[in-house]
Parts: C-alpha cells; structure tokens; sequence
C-alpha cells in the first residue's frame, strides 16, 4: 500500500518547522580541513537542515606574514614569496611583482623579456584553469575531470622546467629582466603542447559542458549581478562572468599585451556554470596569444642591460671584470636600488587581479609592501552569495570561485 | 625452517599450500603495501601532493592512492605546505582523531622547520606539535621524493614490532 | 587619461584642503580624516569610480608624526583610470579612521585585515574584527616596532598547547635575514652577516625554551 507524504519545502517555512518540530538551526564548520573547500577556508555555517542561513567564511589559516617579511627582504629576495602567492600560476604572480617594481624605478624592458613574461604568465594561466576546472569537477562528482586536467598539468610543468629549472614555484624574474634565456628548442615545445592542447581542451570541456548533473548543479546557482560583483571588488573570471567586460589586459594593456589579438569571454548571467564557460574559453583565448607570440618571438636581450644597481650583469662579466664584480655584490647584499616613491600596479591574473602596492624609501628593501589579493577579494561576497541556499550549493559555488588560499591569506 | 630471523619460510613438499611466516612479518607487509594518506594539504605542496597521485608518478604502485580526508580511515598524515599558528590547533586534532597506528610524513620545507616563511605567524616545523617519522625537503619536493619518502616509511614500518603493539595502548 | 586627471582636479577644488601626493605612477591625492568618506563618495557617484581595489594603510614607525596612513585605490571600470586618496590618521596611538562599508561592501574585509595586521580602528565598522590572526592575539604584526620573528604568545587552542607543550614562538632567525645594512663605508661592516651569532637553529640560546620535537 503506497503512502501519499509531501516533503515540507523547508526554506520557506522554517518559522512553521521550528514551532511544528522543534527543529533549531546547527553550527556546522565546514573545513579548515576539507576536501572541497580548496585549501584552508573555514566556513561557519549555521544551517536549518540543508539550507544554510547564515554563512561566515574565517581565513587567515595560511597567513605566513608575506608582507612583513617583504619588508626585512630586499626586491630580489622576495620574489619566491610571491610564487607562493597563487601557487597555481607562480609564473604569473612573478610577473606582476616584477612590473611593479619596474614601475617605481622607471625602468623598461626590452621586447624579448616582455614576450617572455607574457608567454609564460600565459601558460600559467592554462595551469591554472586547469587545476581550478579539475577541483571544480572534482567537488561535483567528475573524478576524470582532474585527472585529464592533472595531465595536461604535467606537460606544462615539462615546459615549465625546461625553462625555468623548477616544475612549479619557479621564481624565474627578477627585476630588470628575467632570470635566463630560453633554451634552443623551447619554443617549438610549446609549440606541439599547443597542437595537442586544444583537442584534449575539448575533450575536457565535453565531460561537463552539456553534462545534465553538472548543469543541474551549477545553472542559476551562486547568481551574482553586475552591481554586487562591481561593490564587493570581484574580479577576474568571477566578474566577467557576471556580465563586466573588464580585463587588465585589453583595458590597460601592460608588458606588450597590446600587440596580441585575443577575445575576452564574459557570461551572461552570472552563475556558476557562467564562471566555468568563462574559464574554459579563456583557456582556448590563451592558446591564441601563445600562438602569436611563438610566431613572432622578438631577438634581442632579455634583461635591461642599462639597468645599474638594478639588474645583476650577467656572469661571465662578474668573473672576469672587477666593475660588474661589485655591482653583482651590490645588487645581491643590499638589493636593487629603487628610488623613492609609491607605486600600484595590477596585472590580470589568473584568479583575478592582482595587485602590488609599494612603498618605498629608497635602498634595497621596501619601506611597506601590500598585496592585493584577488581571492581575498573574490571570497568576501561568500556570505552573500552562500546564504538560502543548500550545502551542496556551498560546494559548488566554491568551485566556482576557483579561489586560492595562499593567496588570499599571504 | 621458519625461525625469528627469516620472514618467511615456504617449502610446498612439506606445507604444501601454507605458508609460514612471522606475525611482525606479515602484519608489516600488509601495513606498508596499503598506507592510506591523509593529505592535510594546506599550501603548495598539496599541489605536488596531487600529482604524485596522477598517471606520471602513480602512488597506486604503492597502494597509497586512496587519499583519505577523514581521519578515521587514514594511516598517514601527510602534511603537505606551510603549517600556520592558527592552523596548528586544528592539525593537532585531527592528528588525536586518526586511529593508530598511525605515521605523519612533513612535506616540504615549510612542514618540516618552517620553511623559508620564518615569521610571527609559522609554526617552525610540524614536528613541535606531532611526532614526525619522515621529513621531505624541497619547496615543493618533486613527487619522485615523496615515493621516495613513502619508500623510507615502508622501511620504517618493516623495523616495528607491530603483534606485540597490538594489544597495547596506543 | 583625461577622466582621472579631471577627477583629482574637480576634488582639490570641491574640497579645499586636499593637496597633491607625490606618485610614481597613478594621481594620488591627500584628504583630511574628516573628509574622506565625503571626498571618497564624490570620486565614486561623479566620476564612476565603481571599484574600491585595495584599502591598506601604511605605518611611518614610531617617531614620525602623522605616523599612520590610511590609503584607497580606486578605479574607475567606465572610465578605466585609478587613482589614489591618502588620509593621515589624527591619533599616532590609537589611529582611526572612518568606515567605508556603505560605499563599497568590498571594504568590510579589507578595513578588518587593516584593523588586525595595523590597529587602524575603523568607526562605523559593522564587524571589526581579525580576520588574518586569530581572535586574541594580542599584537599588531604590521607595525614596525613588531619583530619579523614574533612574540610569545600561547597557542590559540590551550588544550593543544597543553597537550604538545607546543607555544607562539619568537621564530630562530639566525642573524637573518641576510640583508646587508646599506650606506656604510666599511664593507666588511655592511656584509650581510649573522648579526647575533650567539643562537642558531643547531644551538638554541641560553634562555630561551630550545628547539624540542614533540615526541609524541
């Protein structure tokens, strides 16, 4: 004999559950230590079965004390903190650093060091949207999808290592330059990880692109409009998603950015599923200026060669020759000499936009040195967006973020 | 001849099917060959942590791919990334949640002295508040040198006189 | 770009006691404490500087005098310029400074992290509290008569601390961090050496609790 039973729709009569059942709402702490939570984010939740009503996220559980310790460091020294920053795409974060800095000191790159950083911030950011598409697919359910993405990870860091000598965590720049040419043969490697880059994208991209589970999780859920993105400081991909046409690298073009083609991808609606089309066609965007800049690699040097007191001279000089000798010494004991001056430069991330605030006093060392963290500033619409919805929302839309805690606490 | 100092004796003319061996043996065998980790990854590392579980590195070989986020059923706490203050309460009870026996790898620079974050806020090495039974050094240590570590665990839990622990308090 | 330049010129002249700031880069600007939420209101409803990027404050050290200051980005996502607004906390002590959470929602957590890292107290705040150290610790890392290494405190959890024996730490520096001192002539004085070479992480210093591993 079938019973006839209605599942009460909780959300709208929790004041009617609590009198009719007793029911009372439960502090749940989702993390430091979970699965889902992509690092070390603690989420207070206070839920009423599955809907959470009240959400408060507690970071700080990976605050290292980066900006202190810029402050004890000289520039050249700091830049491996700022690989750890967004440890997703070092490459990237190094770059920005290194700009910012450049800034302050009115300094110029030649053309080949600016291609240089480009291609690899480019690269990085495929490392990235990666690693964030996989987690993503991981925390609804797709387990292949991490383990292709993880796959194509392991090229990159092929390349990555070529070039650099590390697979990720690279600290490849320095300021006035970079830290090595790129060895023969490198070029036409990332050449071939492009040909066999996009078929695989592709292959990727259809396990969840018109998946009915994976659309079912993600469609009209985390909706996020164009004003609230605007006032909580979202940017990146969680902004363009949101309908905000804004790109660093379009908008206010930076280390040679301008002489690339590319599109830039923004949603519609602003929902979980938006973000991840984004990502996912930034990465086919990303590929295109790989493509160009292959093509059209400039000769040249790679450092700024008039950079006194600012660049180390490369080492055959420094053994050879007593004036490169001392201003090697000078430049690794008390720093690069960067004027006085406050400089914010911000460079278009992968996660979002990252920003550097320097201050400095002259010398060798930063006076005061403020990251601008774009996960710090994409996770404080968490309590807005994760309230009224279900727990598994919660971990969908945290996907969603693609948020990073190393960079979000420093 | 089974005797204490052979591991394992097997003779088909005389056992025929059965195989001899000791328990310390047999109890460690089984303990190294399914080390179940739980990888409390906390920064950079637990991206290196993830890779030494795909297709190019393979934990499987060793039979530690089931990464395991509750304590209840992990064997080793992999602490993969920097270990901060604030965090170090919680790693210290999760690491009390896990059943024994239990081992704790410190990956990495950060987890085994604190790396090259020494400031006001990192807890200088993990080993302060958990006892650590392998160090990885490396910023982030290639996953070649985590199998390696695993390797040297395997070693590790081979030497411990695991049947007469069995009955004692952890 | 013309629309930040004709922002910073439109601001010196609605309120009168902004003054230019030096930069090497974007338009910056000084505004009294008392004003900057109004100036900071004008900048976002005139000239659509719809995005507050970073709210941070920088500390002078202990001597200078205004000795803490309290700096907001702004751009603009129309106009696609930044600019910069600097205000001086009254107080060298106990500095506040204004709340802008009405302005921008983005700001909540950027005055919180200010509040924790720096003491900027932000009034009007409708959280203030630490969002990077934990509630309770009793110091404000970012200031500069803070050491790098730290201050003992006791853990935040006492039952782990009593437990592992384990505390806050000053961290072993070592000497280090190895930064030569800049402007001495005498260059073996200006070599980055250990500058205490009475302790290293082999050799605990006499005092201090030592190095121990928790043996379990």
């Amino acid at each position: 004999m079938a019973t006839e039973f209605s599942i009460p729709d909780s959300a709208a009569k929790t004041a009617d559950a609590e009198q009719e059942f007793g029911s009372e709402k439960m502090a749940l702490s989702m993390g430091p230590s979970h699965p889902s939570t992509h690092g070390v984010l603690r989420l207070q939740l206070e839920i009423d079965g599955e809907i959470v009503t009240k959400c408060d996220p507690v970071v700080g559980y990976l605050h290292r004390g980066d900006e202190k310790i810029a402050e004890n460091m000289t520039y050249n020294q700091f830049v491996p903190f700022t690989d750890r920053l967004d440890y997703l795409a070092p490459l990237a974060n190094n770059m920005a650093y290194a700009i910012a800095v450049e800034k302050l000191a009115h300094l110029e790159v030649p053309p080949r060091c600016q291609a240089i950083r480009v291609l690899t911030a480019e690269m990085a950011r495929i490392s990235s949207h990666l690693m964030g598409l996989g987690a993503f697919g991981l925390d609804v359910g797709a387990w292949t999808v991490l383990v292709l993405s993880l796959n194509q990870r392991e090229f990159l860091y092929k390349l990555f290592e070529e070039l650099t000598g590390a697979r990720f965590t690279t600290s490849y720049t320095r300021i006035g330059g970079v830290s090595r040419d790129v060895p023969d043969g490198w070029l036409e490697n990332v050449g071939k990880f492009c040909d066999q880059f996009l078929p695989a994208l592709e292959e990727i991209l259809s396990l969840l692109t018109r998946n009915k589970i994976f659309t079912d999780r993600t469609m009209g859920v985390g909706v996020i409009s164009k004003e609230d993105a605007l006032a909580y400081g979202l940017t990146g991909p969680n902004l363009r998603g949101s309908g905000v046409p804004l790109d660093l690298r379009k908008d206010k073009p930076y280390s040679g950015y301008e002489q690339y083609e590319f599109d830039v991808p923004v949603g519609a609606k602003g929902d979980s599923y938006d973000r991840y089309l984004v990502r996912g066609e930034e990465m086919r965007q990303s590929v295109r200026i790989i493509r160009q800049i292959v093509k059209s690699f400039p000769a040249g040097d790679w450092y700024a060669k008039d950079a006194r007191k600012i660049f180390a001279p490369p080492k055959d000089k420094v053994l050879s020759s007593m004036e490169e000798l001392i201003q090697n010494f000078m430049i690794v004991t008390e720093g690069p000499q960067i004027p006085a001056g406050e400089v914010y430069f911000e460079a278009e991330n992968p996660k979002g936009i990252l920003g550097f605030f320097i201050v400095s006093k002259g010398g060798g060392v930063p006076w005061r040195l403020k990251i601008r963290s774009p996960s710090f500033c994409n996770l404080s619409i968490v309590p807005k967006v994760c309230t009224g919805i279900l727990i598994s929302d919660v971990v969908a839309i945290l996907g969603s973020f693609d948020f990073v805690m190393g960079e979000c606490d420093r | 001849m089974v005797s204490t100092e052979t591991e394992i004796a097997y003779n088909s003319k005389i056992e025929g099917e059965v195989v001899v061996s000791r328990a310390d043996a047999v109890i460690n065998w089984i303990r190294t060959n399914s080390i179940w980790p739980m990888p409390m990854g906390l920064a950079c590392c637990a991206i290196e942590l993830m890779a030494v579980g795909n297709g190019r590195f393979d934990i499987s070989r060793f039979g530690a791919e089931v990464m395991r986020f509750s304590p209840r059923q992990a064997d080793c706490m992999i602490v993969s990334g920097t270990v901060t203050y604030k965090m170090a309460s919680q790693l210290r009870r999760i690491y009390d949640q896990m059943m024994s026996p239990k081992w704790v790898i410190a990956m990495g620079a950060c987890a085994s002295s604190g790396g090259m974050y020494r400031s006001y806020a990192t807890l200088q090495g993990v080993d302060r508040i958990v006892p650590v039974d392998v160090y990885i050094s490396g910023c982030p240590p290639r996953p070649e040198a985590i199998l390696d570590a695993l390797i040297k665990l395997q070693a590790k839990i081979k030497t411990e006189r695991s049947a007469s622990n069995l009955f004692k308090e952890a | 770009m013309t629309a930040p330049v004709a922002a910073k010129t439109a601001l010196k002249e609605k309120f009168a006691q902004a003054t230019d700031r030096p930069s090497a880069d974007h338009d910056a600007v000084n505004v009294p404490v008392g004003e900057v939420v109004a100036a900071l209101k004008y900048l976002r409803d005139e000239f659509a500087f719809d995005l507050l990027m970073d709210l941070t404050a920088v500390d002078w050290a202990e001597g200078a005098s205004p000795r803490f200051t309290v700096v907001y980005h702004l751009f603009s996502s129309v106009n696609l310029g930044y600019i910069r607004v600097a205000t001086d906390c009254t107080s060298n002590v106990e500095p506040t400074a204004p709340s802008v959470v009405d302005l921008w929602p983005a700001a909540n957590w950027h005055e919180r992290e200010c509040y924790d890292l720096l003491g900027v107290k932000f009034t009007a705040h409708p959280d203030l509290r630490r969002i990077l150290m934990w509630d309770g610790y009793p110091y404000h890392p970012l200031r500069k008569e803070f050491p790098l290494a730290g201050i003992e405190v006791p853990l935040p959890d006492s039952e782990v601390g009593v437990e592992t024996g384990a505390a806050v730490i000053a961290a072993p520096m070592a000497g280090g961090p190895f930064v030569a001192s800049p402007g001495e002539i005498n260059l073996t004085e200006a070599e980055p050496r250990a500058k205490d070479e009475s302790w290293s992480d082999r050799r605990p210093r006499p005092d201090q609790t030592g190095l121990k591993q928790f043996k379990g």
